[in-house]
């Protein structure tokens, strides 16, 4: 199997590095495979372009940087046309549906998959974690980690007293992504 | 002695090889740190700052790299075991204070987070150009000892490593991470604090009356008191008898430099350790260090696949540097290809073991990134030719 190369990106205070956190400690604490995580932000604390980059690999990670990513999860607009290109063909394209409009020219060759993260994630009471959402979707839609390991990461990396809200805001997220999953399957 | 279970984190964790640097201190047994903020390497203490309450010990933020520096070196001889952190041109400012350490044998570590430089350069990407600064950076003529780590599982490992050099030899161990090691973040395993080997202090048991605070054992070291144990002593930069009092002379200038000298040289063979990987065969040696021996480790993965016979000498202590080793190997390989994220430093080594027996080939980078591993690749090749 070769490295799976993912980047999260959005604006800072959306929680894109802690999101990338959940994922990569996840799969190389808790599935056992070799992760490493790189994260760029710009010096404001809260608005600016951020992205966190993880390789994951059954093999020591040598080169530690992104070459071309096979899974782009974006929860901005700027995200989405900055890092779209990038994306190698046949890659996954994961969107928050509210804030992105996608365009064809953005992303002709990857398989697209939008979820309200937002939107569902206001429903359980805290707009805040629409990054767990995020992971959540990211779980169901591709094989990069197991639900079990992302869940013992989550109650690891989340602030104390924040894990169930957190644990919910996954389950909301995986669940649309299984539920998608199965609609383009049954489209198919 | 074995590490405080207090402070040891035991089991794996996700870290960066900042967070993972101050977990290696803790476990060493760090009890002080003074630092002045400066990217990349300010997580190191940010993390101290918040993890020492919980294991007994003092964080001071200084006014800069200066006092930061200096208060390390007092906080040692009051009986705390001291490290500094910093980047580029906070490096640069503490030169001074590691001529003294070293004159004073003050066992101490600064980590430097290397950006690229030169001055403020690049604050938050990565270089690798301190290397010579860090040896010959301070005026004077001393020894150090310097580690370079490629990893975060390594930031931890090779930093109890260092906190036990500094304390055996007496010597500033100088810690030479890069940004990218720095910020980047994987899985640190973290043993049990009985399976981690503590260097201890070397306190004299002498009684006041008959003890010398720079008098040296059979192993050229001496022992060291605690400042309010009741022991008469006296430090200073300038050049000093055994009892620590100036002595300006040529006499005494040599018998102390000279030891100070001779304390690390006369010991390379226990001090230098290296990586090496595919060198039963190689013709061909890839030298590089810290992340760049990552990278260079792909490229060689890659000329390996083309059937180039080629290996990697990956120094983990870089000072002293594993000069025996290198001129072993020149007697048998036809190159070496030094990685270096500068333009040149490290390979003057090389080439000086390599005396003229192999050729010696540059791959350089500015920093800001690391190297395209084609590149490495290219160089290899046409060294195979």
């Amino acid at each position: 199997m070769n490295p799976t190369e993912i980047r999260i990106a959005g604006f800072g205070g959306q929680g894109v590095i802690l999101a990338g956190m959940v994922i990569g400690r996840a799969a190389t604490i808790y599935d056992g495979k070799h992760v490493t995580l790189t994260q760029s932000f710009g010096p404001e604390a809260r608005g600016s372009a951020c992205s966190v980059q993880l390789i994951v690999s059954p093999e020591p990670i040598l080169y530690p940087y992104l070459t071309r990513p096979d899974i782009l999860v974006v929860m901005s607009q700027e995200a989405c046309t900055r890092f779209c290109p990038e994306v190698k063909p046949r890659g996954l394209l994961l969107y928050e549906q509210d804030l992105i409009k996608l365009s064809k020219k953005c992303a002709p060759d990857v398989r697209t998959f939008g979820i309200p993260a937002t939107r569902l994630a206001e429903e359980l009471g805290r707009k805040l974690v629409l990054n767990l959402v995020m992971v959540g979707f990211v779980t169901a839609v591709t094989s990069l980690v197991t639900p079990e390991a992302v869940r013992k990461s989550v109650q690891d990396s989340v602030p104390k007293g924040t894990e169930a809200l957190n644990l919910a805001a996954f389950e909301k997220g995986f669940e649309y992504g299984r539920a998608q999953l199965a609609g383009a399957a049954s489209a198919a | 002695m074995k590490a405080n279970p207090a402070a040891v984190l035991t089991g794996p964790h996700f870290l960066d090889g900042d967070q993972a640097c101050c977990e290696g201190a803790l476990a060493a047994g760090a009890n002080f740190a003074a630092g002045y903020p400066i990217t990349p390497s300010t997580e190191v203490v940010e993390r101290f700052a918040a993890r020492i309450p919980t294991v007994g010990g003092v964080f001071i933020q200084m006014e800069d790299e200066l006092a930061s520096s200096i208060a390390i070196l007092g906080a040692a001889w009051a009986g705390a075991k001291v490290f500094t952190v910093t980047s580029g041109p906070g490096f640069s400012l503490m030169m001074e204070h590691i001529g003294l350490a070293a004159m004073t044998e003050t066992p101490c570590v600064f980590v430097d987070v290397q950006r690229g430089g030169p001055s403020t350069g690049l604050p938050t990407l990565p270089g690798l150009a301190d290397m010579i600064q860090a040896r010959w950076g301070s005026h004077g003529d001393y020894q150090i000892i310097a580690l370079c780590p490629n990893s975060p599982q390594e930031c931890f490992d090779l930093m109890i490593d260092a906190f036990n050099l500094s304390e055996k030899y007496r010597v500033p161990v100088l810690f030479m991470m890069d940004e990218c090691v720095g910020h980047m973040t994987e899985k640190v395993l973290i043993p049990p604090a009985d399976q981690l080997e503590i260097f201890p202090r070397r306190y004299t048991s002498l009684p006041p009356a008959e003890y010398r605070p720079f008098k040296p054992g059979p192993d050229q070291i001496p022992e060291m008191v605690k400042a309010g144990d009741g022991y008469r002593f006296h430090i200073t930069g300038l050049t000093h008898d055994e009892r620590g009092y100036p002595a300006m002379n040529w006499r005494a200038q040599d018998k102390l430099v000279r030891r100070l000298v001779e304390k690390i040289r006369n010991n390379v063979d226990h001090i230098v350790r290296y990586e090496e990987r595919d060198m039963d065969d190689a013709e061909i040696v890839v030298v590089a260090y810290g992340i760049t021996s990552r990278v260079a480790l792909r490229a060689l993965q890659m000329a390996r696949a083309e059937g180039i016979r080629a290996g990697l000498h990956r120094p983990i202590v870089v000072w002293p540097f594993p000069e025996k080793r290198l001129r072993a190997l020149a007697e048998k390989v036809n190159a070496f290809v030094v990685v270096e994220m500068n333009y040149g430093q490290m390979v003057y080594e090389v080439e000086r073991c390599a005396a003229g027996k192999a050729r010696t080939v540059l791959v350089e980078h500015g920093g800001g990134t690391v190297h395209d591993p084609a590149d490495v690749l290219q160089a290899i090749q046409e060294a195979a030719r």
